[in-house]
């Protein structure tokens, strides 16, 4: 790879001084950015710095206000992410754009079926669909299946079928590694690579600076709307310097220390909980003070277990006791009430009114605390809220704005802010950290480490086993819907995690055997 | 870079005095959305003023005649009144994420079983009552099937359309019924201090409409339901419940308009309140509110009735055949719906040229 990037392939992409504004935000502000063929080019920034508003420009989804832009040395203007697809620029965005009541092979040729006379080829279809499967390493993908049945990695393979089936000469990434398991992130790169070699170029965004490294050619990193640095070497490059160019402060992913006081009484235990194909025989304490770190790849079970704890799951077999007194299953405002609170996994769809305000989306869970008969008191709402986004250090302050206008660093802040407010004694946290960068993630774990101390127990679930380890006092390590290891957190280290949750996984089979 | 850009910000500010700068600066995105919703409904003030000023062009012997005005006024608002009292109701079952197709039938449901004879030997107490009970149940019914049947709205609301059209056609055996109450009769013709009496049921209807919309729990639960129903029940909101409750408005709100129409008539029958649904569910849209839930004002649906309204009026007055009217109303809704539109991305598109964006807020 690094051959290739120093052989220099011809350059494909070149942005100078792009520009573009929308009502409350400056989102880029004079971006530089140069890729060339063949090469993995990274682009690294906080959340917020501009990077998803340059996706949008490069994809044709938005118009730059000023700037140039120019596709194979000609400068382009494209009225559409149709006409951006046309001229070769294909975009896998973070949350995948895909029409889930489709079959694979429809979603693949969607817009441009092969067909004749207004009918179409679905035979053809299939079996391109197939055939470019099959080159990206997953001929078992069924053509026909629904995209709605296949999990998280699979769709990201039918996106990128998709961006080939257009021959596409460049390649977007958005994040594509956050939605996957660790052994699954090796695959994505030998597809990467792959596609390199045939000199496709690809634009890799990712917040993990050890995929850059090994991954990545060349980094362009963001901060602010403005290009900070061009055409760094992604391997060479030292990690003190990016993160310095992103944040203006050398921060890595710092954790708070673990306090020496023991952990108080039991809150959560949950005993046999279980539901079938998703987990079986879970058992888990917590306890008032503690964090509980869940580790496991995609599809071991982890967030269904937090899900059902939570109650928005039904439990089919077990008991989940909380202070002493079972929770009815399947019931989350009986959850909610006896105290426990949770921040899903996916901010957007499942925590989030986007549209409404900062405060009512903060005192959702409690609103009705606030009222009076049942009328609401905007301004208690806005005070208390106000308060904890002080605490947080949200930014903005101004509780009044939508959550719309927030980075995911703030959103997530929001949804955390939301139990601060109530009365929650236990905090199920689902992905706490996905999407945010490295500033607001260090402000993350120092905002649960200080939960804790006040004597709330905290059970994470985490894809970063870094994360799990460096955060939480205890740590279950779960595989295939069982928990296979549960110690302190100081008595593990990465590769034992790894070794438990990859060892005769049947993922990981399959993933050796392709590479091989 | 970031000097030139600031200094176009000054210039733009600057060049452009008389425009409100920095208030639009101060103001932040959901007040934008707040302000939006009033510029919708000053927008349709004004097609209603525009109304007026056609009527008067046509007909300036009428409209030169203040008394006459005046009274006209009243008589559009009355025939606002019964669909402006279910639109109150589909307002908040569409804010819910939901539609309710079945209020025109359960007006007649209602209106029928209010006015068999055993009923009216209650006394209109018992008819008003009989009326509400019937709607709130059929509503119940609609909401359990949505909620906990999971049946689409669109289906299962459809289904009770058909359903209580033809078990209201049982109850009256196919014929008219007349009212014998002379209090429940007396409502359409009574007018407290000139302002006619459906009309102010109307008013009150809106006014705690409102209301519960904005200032309760009870709205603040419609608005997260529809919003984003995973959200609220994640946040421990019982959706379902709540879906039920906003079904069971919108029959309450079928039931009033039932007692109001059969004041109008002196009578009720199988076949009243034909295609109010639609009217409904049209003027909640052109009143702004987004179908898909989440999004939505009482005050703007109030006024997409009278608009409504004063457009059968106004071809009344012309002389215009009612088939050219349903044409215009078909307008309207799609001109009323683009207009939101364009007014929204026109006054973002205005915002960034003259640099009324505000700094980034961030770090």
């Amino acid at each position: 790879m690094s051959e290739q990037a120093e052989r220099g392939g011809d350059v494909v992409l070149k942005l100078s001084g792009v520009v573009k504004t929308f009502p409350g935000v400056r989102a880029l502000d004079g971006v530089e950015l140069e890729v060339r063929a063949g090469e993995v080019h990274c682009l690294l920034g906080q959340n917020g710095a501009g990077k998803s508003t340059l996706i949008k420009v490069l994809a044709g989804v938005h118009r730059p206000d000023s700037g140039d832009v120019q596709w194979l040395g000609e400068q382009v203007s494209f009225s559409g992410p149709q006409a951006a697809m046309k001229a070769g620029i294909a975009t896998i965005y973070q949350e995948l754009d895909l029409v889930d009541e489709l079959s694979v092979a429809e979603n693949i040729y969607l817009g441009h079926e092969p067909r004749s006379l207004g009918f179409v080829h679905k035979g053809q279809a299939a079996r391109q669909a197939r055939e470019l499967l099959g080159r990206l390493g997953h001929g078992e993908i069924p053509a026909h299946r629904l995209v709605r049945s296949l999990p998280a990695a699979g769709k990201q393979i039918v996106s990128m079928a998709r961006a080939l089936s257009h021959s596409a000469k460049l390649i977007i990434m958005d994040e594509p590694s956050a939605v996957l398991a660790h052994d699954e992130v090796g695959n994505l790169f030998r597809i990467i690579r792959e596609l390199t070699a045939q000199g496709i170029a690809v634009v890799y965004i990712s917040h993990r600076l050890e995929e850059i490294r090994e991954i990545g050619d060349r980094v362009t990193v963001l901060k602010d709307g403005r290009t900070s640095a061009v055409n760094l070497p992604a391997r060479t490059t030292p990690t003190r310097d990016l993160v310095s160019r992103m944040t203006g402060r050398s921060i890595e992913y710092v954790f708070p220390p673990r306090p020496d006081t023991a952990p108080g009484e039991k809150l959560l235990e949950v005993r046999g909980l279980g539901r079938s194909g998703e987990f079986t025989g879970i058992d888990l304490d917590v306890h008032a003070g503690e964090i509980v770190g869940i580790a496991g790849l995609v599809g071991s079970g982890r967030s269904e277990v937090l899900e059902t704890v939570f109650g928005a799951r039904q439990a089919e077999a077990g008991t989940v006791v909380m202070d002493g007194r079972a929770l009815p299953p399947g019931n989350v405002a009986a959850a909610v009430r006896a105290g426990l609170g949770m921040a899903p996994e996916e901010r957007k769809s499942q925590a989030l009114l986007l549209g409404q305000p900062i405060y009512r989306n903060m005192t959702l869970t409690n609103f009705s605390s606030y009222a009076t008969a049942g009328f609401t008191d905007a301004g208690k709402e806005q005070a208390e809220a106000s308060r904890v986004a002080d605490t947080l250090e949200l930014r903005p302050r101004d509780v009044r704005r939508a959550v719309r206008t927030l980075s995911g660093g703030n959103q997530q802040k929001v949804v955390v802010g939301r139990w601060l407010l109530g009365r929650t004694r236990l905090l199920l946290l689902d992905e706490p950290t996905r999407g945010v960068d490295v500033g607001a993630r260090a402000e993350l774990y120092q905002v649960i480490r200080d939960l804790a101390a006040n004597g709330v127990g905290v059970l994470l679930v985490s894809s970063e086993v870094p994360e799990v380890l460096g955060l939480s006092d205890r740590v279950l390590v779960m595989r295939e819907g069982r928990v296979v290891r549960t110690a302190p957190a100081t008595d593990l280290s990465e590769e034992d995690v790894l070794d438990l949750v990859m060892a005769g996984s049947l993922t990981a089979a399959t993933t050796e055997e392709v590479a091989a | 870079m970031s000097v030139s850009s600031e200094q176009k910000v000054d210039n733009g500010a600057v060049g452009h005095a008389p425009h409100p700068a920095p208030a639009a600066q101060k103001t932040s995105w959901w007040k934008d959305e707040a302000q939006e919703s009033t510029r919708r409904n000053l927008g349709l003030v004004g097609v209603l003023l525009a109304l007026f000023a056609i009527g008067a062009f046509i007909r300036p012997d009428l409209y030169s005649d203040a008394d006459w005005v005046v009274n006209n006024i009243m008589v559009i608002l009355t025939q606002a009144a019964a669909i402006g009292v279910i639109t109150v109701g589909m307002t908040f079952v569409i804010i819910g994420g939901g539609i309710d197709l079945s209020v025109g039938a359960l007006i007649a449901l209602s209106g029928v079983w209010a006015t068999t004879l055993a009923t009216q030997s209650f006394g209109p107490v018992g008819m008003i009552f009989t009326a509400v009970a019937v709607g709130i149940g059929a509503g119940l019914v609609n909401g359990a099937l949505v909620a906990y049947g999971k049946l689409v709205p669109f289906i299962a609301t459809l289904a009770m359309l058909v359903a209580a059209r033809g078990l209201a056609a049982q109850i009256s055996g196919k014929q008219t019924q007349i009212s014998t109450d002379t209090f429940i009769n007396s409502l359409a013709t009574t007018r407290p201090l000139g302002i006619p009496m459906l009309v102010i049921i109307l008013l009150v209807v809106a006014g705690l409409g409102w209301v519960l919309l904005n200032r309760t729990t009870f709205g603040r639960r419609t608005v997260a339901i529809g919003g984003n129903p995973e959200a609220a029940r994640l946040a421990g909101i019982n959706v379902r419940g709540h879906t039920m409750l906003l079904y069971a408005l919108s029959g309450l709100c079928c039931g009033i308009a039932a007692i109001m129409l059969t004041s109008l008539a002196t009578s009720s029958q199988a076949a009243a309140a034909e295609l109010y649904e639609l009217d409904a569910i049209a003027a909640a849209i052109i009143g702004g509110t987004l179908l898909s839930g989440g999004r939505g004002t009482i005050v703007g649906s109030l006024f997409g009735v009278i608009v409504f309204s004063a457009i059968t009026n106004l071809f009344a007055i012309a002389n215009l055949p009612t088939e050219v009217q349903n044409m215009v109303k078909g307008a309207i809704i799609v001109v009323a719906v683009l207009l939101q539109q364009v007014r929204f991305s026109s006054i973002t598109q205005f915002a960034r040229r003259h640099g009324l964006t505000r700094a980034k807020p961030q770090t």
